[in-house]
Parts: C-alpha cells; structure tokens; sequence
C-alpha cells in the first residue's frame, strides 16, 4: 500500500508517495538522499539515525514516515549556519576531538542539541546520562561529555 | 620562522564533513539502476543442505534474481582464501577447508549465508528471502573450543576439528626453570569472545560496466587493494586492472574491516550477471553473526619464579577457537601476534606457549583491536599480579624487579625490542594515579559499603607490521609494506597518496601535518588521499597500529625524493651546485648566501620547464616510495585502574583509570588522546560488559545491542592519560602507533582491580554484576 507523506525537512516542504511501512529513517536516507542521518542497529539501541521532529529528539528508525506527516523535521544537514559556519555544538566537537569515524556523529550532535536546550551548564553526569541511547565505539565517549559540556555552554552564551 | 607541525594539537581537516552529514560511507553511494541484495542465512549452527526452494521468491514483486551457492559453483567462484599459512609443531600445513561466499552443501555457523535475493528495493528483497524454503537436516553442533577435538567433524578436511597445533619456544629449558622454581603461580583463563560492533554496519555496493568490462566495488573496508587483491586472484579469476575498489568514508573498522567477506564476493559477481549495480547494507543482527568475532582463547598459564620474585619461566598453553571457517587472518592472530609477545616488559629467560586452534560451529574469529596482543598482555599481566599477591610482594615492585632495561633487548619469543623505559610510564601512572592514597580511599569506599580495589597492567604490542621477509618466514602470504605518493601540482599545492586507510584515525589530518611540516607548507596546501584503488598505487591498509609507522615512513620517503629532485631543479634555477642547495621549510636555498627560490616557484619550473635542465632532468615533480620496515615498533605502558564494588549487588563502577604511555614521538597528541580514549573503553568493555554467549546447539543469544553490551557513556570514567617518550630508532619519524594499545593493556587492569578488590584469585571476564556477585558469595 502506498501512501503520500508531507512534510517539512530543514525548512523546505517535500512530499513523496511512499509505502506505507517506510520508516522515517529511510524516507530522510533514500526518498530524500539526506544520508547525514545513520543507521547502525535497526533496534532503536545506537542513536544513529536521531532528527528533531517539532523540535524534539526521536530516532528515526522508530517511526514510519506516515507519523510524521505535517512534521517540522530537523536533520543534520540543516544544522549549521545558512552560510555553512558550523553550529557552536558542531564546533564545540570539532574543537573537543569529540568524533573520530564519524558515524554515531549526526546522531551525538542532534541529541546533544535537544538536551543543551534544557540544560544550558550541564555537569558531566547529566551528560553521561544523556547519552542513554546513543552509542559510539569510537571515542570511549571522553571528548563527547566534553563537546556537549562545551557546546552546551556556548548555546547558552550566543543566547 | 615557521613552528612545527609535528605535536601540534590541529583540528580535524575530516570533522567538517562528518559534522554536517556530508561524509560518504558506503550505504550513502547509490548508483543509477542500483538494486539491492539480502541474504538468506542459515538459522542452524550445522546442517545438511538437502533442498533450496527459490520458485515462490523468484516470482515475488521486484526480484530480479535469485542465487544459490550451486549458481556460484557453477561459474566457478571460488572460496575465500587464508592470508597466513601456519605449520604446525609436526611440519605440516594447517588445515584449510573450504570458505565458499554461499553454503555448498552444508552450512556451519549460524548467520552462514545460503542464498542471496535481489530486487528493485532493500525491502522487496527482504521480503522475497522470507519466501525461500531451506531443508535443512540439522547435524550436533560444537560451540566449546575445548570439546571441538573430540565432537563430530565440521569439516571433512579436518576430522579432529583441529586446524593446527603450533608451537614457539623452549620446552625443555621451561621446564628445567619450573623444576627449580621457588613458586610457582598458575591460572586458567578464558579470554571471551567479543563481537566487533564498529557503528556502521558493513556494506558493499558493486557495479560492471560492460563498456570496459570493468567492476568497480564501494566497500566499507580498512584495506582495498588487499581486498582487491584477494577477490581477483582467488576467488574470481579476473585480472586486477578490471576492478577498482572504493573503500570512502569507513565507520569504524577495529579489525572487523579488514576482511574479504563472502557478500562482498556475492554483490561483485552479481553486479555482472545483472549488468546493474547491487548493494547490500548489513543489520545490525547480520554483523552479529556475520563479521568476523575477536579473541576466543582458552589458556592455562604458569609463571615459575625464584624467592626473590624474579620469573624464571612461563609456559602457556592455549585453546583457539577459530570458528566454522579461516577468515583472511584469523591464523596469525592466536601465533605471530600472540605468543611472541608473552615476554612482556619482563626479562623471563625462558618461555614456551603451544596454541591447539580448532573449528567450532560459530561465526569465524579473526582480528578485533589488538588482535592476540590483548591475550598476551591479560595472560602476562594477570599472572604477574597473581604472583605477586601470592609472594606478599607489592605488585609494582615484582614488575621492576623484572624489566628489561637494556635495549635492543632480544626475547626468547622470537622478537627483538629497539627500545622502552618501562620504569618511567609506570613511575609516571603510580604518581598520577596517586597510588600512595589508595588506601585511603579504600577506606573511606569501605564505609559507604563498597570494596575498593586497584590493579595494573604494563603492557607491550609489536605493531608498525611487519618486516615483509620476517613476515613471510611466518607464513604470511602477502607483504607488509606500505606505499605513499606525493604528487606536486604547479603552484605548489601537494596531493598526497597513501595505501593506508582511515576510518576514524583522522590520517587525513595526522599525514598532512607529516608532509607540511617536512615541506614548509600549509595544512591548506596538503590533501590527502586514501581508500581508492584507481588513485593509490597501492597498499596494505590499516590494522596493528601501522599507519604512521609504515604508512606515515611511506610518506616519509617519497617527500625526501621529492626534495632531492627539487635541489636538483633549484640548483639548475640559481646557478649553483646541487650539493650547495639547502631545503629549509618552503625555501631552497644556496647554503651561505641569500639567493633562494620557493617550494612553489620550484614546482611550477617542474611543470613549466622552459628554464630546466631537460637534458639532464624530467619534468614534473610527482615521487612515490614504498617502504618495508626493519622491525618492528613496540609501544608500551603503565595502566592503574582503581573500581569500586557494591557489596550487595556485585555492580562495578572503574571509579579512575590512569593510562600513560610510550608511542614514541607523536605527531598530533590530541588524536592519540582520543585513540587512547577509545581504545582503553573497548578493553573496559571486554572486561565488564561484553559477553559472547552461545547456546549449546550453536545460537548466538547475544545477538543485539540489547543482548551484547558495548560500553555506554555511564560505563566509563574521564581518563587520566599521558605519555613519555622513547622514540622508535628504525623508522625516520621515531613512531610506533597508538590506536590497539587501551585495548591490550585494560583488560587486564580492570581485573587486577576487581579481584584486588575481591580478595579473589580469579574471576572470569566479563565481570558482570552477577559474576562478581556469585565471586563475592564463594570468597
């Protein structure tokens, strides 16, 4: 069965016939060829494939694109500044070291920045603590907890 | 005046990509008129093929083809070959039974692949291989390395179910030592098996052009041209120059990566039968089955030692466990990378180690970061410590009454150490560790209810692999040199090839810093190039911490060519002699006056040689080199990690772990921190959280992210790391690699710390909560 979804993704309307069990994740990756956003469990464990969906952090291979119809959609691609300077949470994990492969990237990146909304000088525990459900295998998370310690801050100060 | 590049802490030329989605990893390529692969993958561990039924998913929506291993029998593909030939202690060849890409009567692993579908969609072909019927008829399984020998063969080939029994060391002069020994301290171990769980899942997109009748193959692999090499010569049939291997942005590897797997084989063959572009993108469930797993051994050890706690001797004796096939380099891993490195830091004059390595019904084991290194180090580092407790002697001090301190310093395991100064990282961990204040916090940990305990590991790695010779009187059947071009472009911009690869380790930046520093550029003016077949000239790839050591001495060799060839064109350019030119950053110079001209003004006569020596001189200013080291490297260094253990329920939180090291020089600090980081997480993992379980009939139940703990961020403390420095005397930039050395060294740090704490002799990893638990009833 087919369906037509629309929705807005970084700011643009699209809109797409899918079948109706296409899950957000590949609609963004394959109708749209936005594959800044991952997939690396397919379990809803890793956090690779997290957007903002009305400005909220949801993993996107949680959800079919159906459920997101009429959604305000944020992906990775349309993190940083229109002139393409990087976001300050961006930067803060340039300048921390805080990705090596680069995979679990986008999604450390779009979750740290639903979190640093809420918790403008968060403690290192609050921020091992976020980090509950996304996973890297990379980095022993040392230089994350520091660039979300970092961009959190630098969120709150370009205020 | 310039300052130099080399231990400069640069920010990632990579990151910006990786940071606004715009990296390209494999799953990412799509091709025009691209189908997509799925497999169908045997659910038992062992198991009679008597009948493939593919009509129903022939005919089911969008499949454009259906194969089964009698389709690749048919076209002659052939099985997966072995990289290392090792001989057993009789001089016989190991045992090498056929790999093929899809079962051929039998299957022997759950997650072996049988049939593959192709189809219009990932989801059509998935659906479609849901519609296969497989009748199966379902033989015993073994999953116990230590009951392989005496269950059912798996293969026909090897009726024992043993693979090789290979020996190194001497036996009698072992036990002459034990005869004497004032003390003896034995332990068994199990080194448990860890699955690699690099994020992106494996994924290999391959199209042919009948045009050129060339394949050109996207894979997310550590090393193409190996991977090239392997796929042409014995398994296809074609000739190299037909294929081109794309490996681009790799999401981790740790080993898992450097293999020729059977669906690579599978999507490339096909991409011909088809004439269209087929790809095939791992689950997660898939690589838990399907990539190659780590470590697997079975050992017992003992450590003969006099009464004043010098070691006398060690004689160990390990179970491999090689899974139901020899994947690329699985044999190498439990011999050359582990028992030559049973030494240690320590000046044990006598060592002999016998490793049975069998086949079970399981996912083939090959190297995982570290790759035999880890084992040695938990076989040399738990014992150590055990001997020490066991002689009321303080465990940093058994160890400095036995390191070696004069350098080179020859091993009775074969290797020969350049060099070390085991003494300073471990003086340099114990004072950042504050280990004179342990046992205050041990105190005041005992008052909120929680035992504390702290534990070392010194530990030692051969890496910068490997003296191609050396190698080759092993066994191995390749070379393990590395390649680098420096190609100069007319305005004095650098494109820099190399046959290394990243995935992670950030050479794109590290190797630009190398040739920038050397040359007296930017690190604008410095591009690096990897992981393509049709634009390297070649290479071996990246696994054993080798890339800047061979890689990076690669490079290293081709920029002095290409300032040779520079003086030469700069000589010509001043009127001077060539022997009278001087390079010095940016500049040649006519030693001792001012007349000078510029890298760039240089390169641009190379290319523009209307003012050239062409009688003498060819344009153009492009060098490669290839370089085969001499040694080895040999890292080394001193860990503390101190845990605390609840007493009512066995958790175990790393409350501080301390890690210094020696990789010689270091050429950007904060990527090594961040390999450190890395590194020492997957050995905390092997030690607390990561648990391979198979069933008795062969079923993985750990077969997810929620089954198998790979570290969380609450797993792991911030570390406390350094580094001091012996540089390495046989490679010009005096490195030795850094991305293994936290997952060989932590291991056996943790579980010094934990049985510390315990007061136990022996606990087996993973010391989850229940096995400390359990620990702590019995102690």
């Amino acid at each position: 069965m087919s369906v037509k979804v629309s929705m807005k993704v970084n700011g643009k309307p699209v809109s797409a016939e899918v079948e109706a069990r296409t899950l957000l994740v590949t609609f963004i990756r394959e109708n749209l060829r936005l594959t800044g956003t991952h997939v690396g469990c397919d379990t809803a464990q890793c956090g690779a494939c997290t957007v903002h969906m009305n400005g909220k952090a949801i993993k996107s291979c949680s959800i079919v694109a159906m459920q997101a119809e009429g959604a305000d959609i944020l992906t990775i691609e349309g993190v940083a500044h229109a002139d393409g300077t990087l976001h300050p949470m961006q930067a803060a994990f340039k300048e921390n070291h805080g990705l090596q492969c680069g995979f679990c990237t986008p999604g450390m990146v779009m979750n740290a920045l639903d979190f640093a909304k809420s918790h403008p000088n968060p403690s290192e525990q609050e921020v091992r603590e976020s980090l509950e459900g996304n996973l890297c295998r990379c980095t022993g998370y040392h230089n994350i907890v520091k660039s979300i310690m970092a961009g959190a801050r630098a969120m709150a100060a370009s205020k | 005046m310039t300052t130099s590049l080399i231990g400069a802490r640069v920010a990632r030329k990579e990151d910006y990509r990786f940071l606004t989605g715009a990296g390209q990893y494999t799953d990412d390529v799509a091709l025009p008129h691209q189908t997509y692969a799925a497999f169908v993958r045997s659910p038992h561990a062992h198991a009679s093929l008597k009948k493939i039924s593919i009509d129903k998913a022939k005919k089911a929506p969008g499949v454009v083809a259906v194969y089964t291993g009698a389709d690749l029998a048919a076209a002659k593909v052939g099985g997966l070959p072995c990289g290392w030939l090792i001989t057993d202690v009789k001089g016989q060849p190991m045992k090498e039974p056929p790999y093929p890409s899809l079962a051929q009567g039998k299957v022997r692993h759950v997650g072996e692949r049988v049939a593959v579908v192709i189809a219009e969609s990932a989801a059509q072909a998935k659906d479609a291989a849901e519609l296969i019927d497989v009748d199966y008829q379902v033989l015993p399984a073994v999953v116990d390395p230590k009951k392989a020998q005496s269950s059912k063969p798996i293969h026909e080939s090897a009726p024992d179910n043993t693979c090789y029994v290979w020996a190194i060391g001497d036996k009698s002069q072992v036990d002459a030592a034990f005869a004497k020994a004032a003390h003896v301290t034995k332990l068994d171990f199990v080194n448990n098996r860890l699955v690699p769980n690099a994020i992106e899942p494996r994924s290999a997109n391959a199209t042919y052009s009948r045009a050129d009748e060339g394949y050109t193959l996207y894979v997310a692999s550590q090393n193409p041209h190996v991977e090239r090499l392997l796929m042409t010569a014995f398994v296809l049939g074609l000739p190299e120059s037909k294929v081109r291997v794309v490996a681009p942005d790799v999401g981790g590897g740790f080993g898992s990566k450097i293999y020729l797997y059977p669906e690579d084989v599978v999507v490339t063959w096909a991409s011909r039968q088809l004439g269209r572009p087929v790809k095939w993108t791992a689950e997660r469930s898939e690589s838990f089955v399907s990539d190659a797993h780590g470590r697997d051994h079975v050992t017992t050890a003992e450590l003969a030692l006099d009464k004043d706690g010098k070691f006398l001797a060690l004689r160990v004796r390990t179970t491999a466990n090689m899974g139901a096939y020899l994947s690329t380099f699985a044999s190498c891993i439990p011999t050359i990378l582990y028992a030559t490195l049973l030494a240690g830091q320590y000046t044990t004059p006598a060592i002999y180690c016998e490793v049975t390595a069998v086949f079970t019904n399981t996912t083939p084991v090959d190297a995982y970061r570290g790759a035999g290194r880890p084992e040695a180090t938990y076989v040399v580092e738990r014992l150590v410590e055990t001997a020490a407790r066991e002689m009321k002697i303080e465990p940093s001090e058994i160890r400095r009454r036995n390191f070696i301190t004069q350098f080179p310093y020859q091993t009775p395991v074969a290797l020969c150490y350049d060099t070390g100064n085991y003494g300073a990282t471990l003086d340099a961990a114990m004072k950042m560790a504050d280990v004179a204040h342990f046992p205050d916090r041990r105190e005041q940990s005992l008052r909120k209810g929680k035992f504390r305990g702290l534990g070392y590991a010194c530990y030692i790695e051969a890496c910068g692999i490997a003296p191609s010779n050396v190698a080759g009187s092993l066994g191995a059947r390749a070379g393990l040199f590395e390649a680098g071009e420096i190609r100069v472009h007319p305005t004095g911009t650098v494109t820099v090839f190399t046959g290394s690869h990243a995935h992670g380790q950030g050479h794109e930046t590290t190797f630009a810093q190398v040739v920038a520093d050397r040359l007296g550029l930017s690190m604008e003016q410095v591009e690096i190039v990897h992981g393509d077949t049709s634009k390297v000239l070649f290479g071996m790839g990246t696994y054993g911490s080798r890339s800047i050591a061979v890689g990076g001495t690669a490079i290293v060799k081709a920029l002095d060519k290409v300032v040779a060839k520079g003086k030469k064109i700069a000589a010509h350019l001043l009127e001077a002699s060539e022997g009278d030119i001087e390079y010095d950053r940016g500049t040649f110079k006519v030693a001792g006056t001012d007349k000078k001209k510029t890298f760039g003004e240089v390169a641009f006569a190379a290319y523009v040689p209307h003012n050239y020596p062409l009688d003498k001189l060819e344009p153009g200013l492009n060098e490669n080199a290839f370089y085969d080291p001499t040694n080895f490297t040999f890292p080394a260094g001193s860990y503390v990690c101190e845990v605390e253990v609840d007493r009512e329920t066995g958790a175990t939180q790393i409350v501080a772990f301390t890690a210094v090291d020696d990789f010689g020089k270091i050429i950007n600090p904060m990527i090594v921190e961040g390999q450190v980081h890395g590194g020492l997480t997957q050995g905390i993992g092997q030690a607390l959280t990561e648990h391979t379980v198979y069933d008795d009939s062969g079923q993985l139940l750990s077969g997810s992210f929620a089954d198998y703990s790979i570290p969380r961020a609450s797993d792991v403390p911030l570390f406390k790391i350094d580094t001091r420095e012996t540089p390495c005397t046989h490679n010009p930039l005096g490195v030795k690699g850094c991305g293994e050395a936290g997952a060989i060294g932590a291991p056996a740090a943790v579980m010094n710390a934990i049985t510390d704490a315990l007061g136990v002799k022996d606990l087996t990893m993973p010391a989850t909560a229940q096995t400390v638990w359990r620990a702590m009833q019995k102690a």
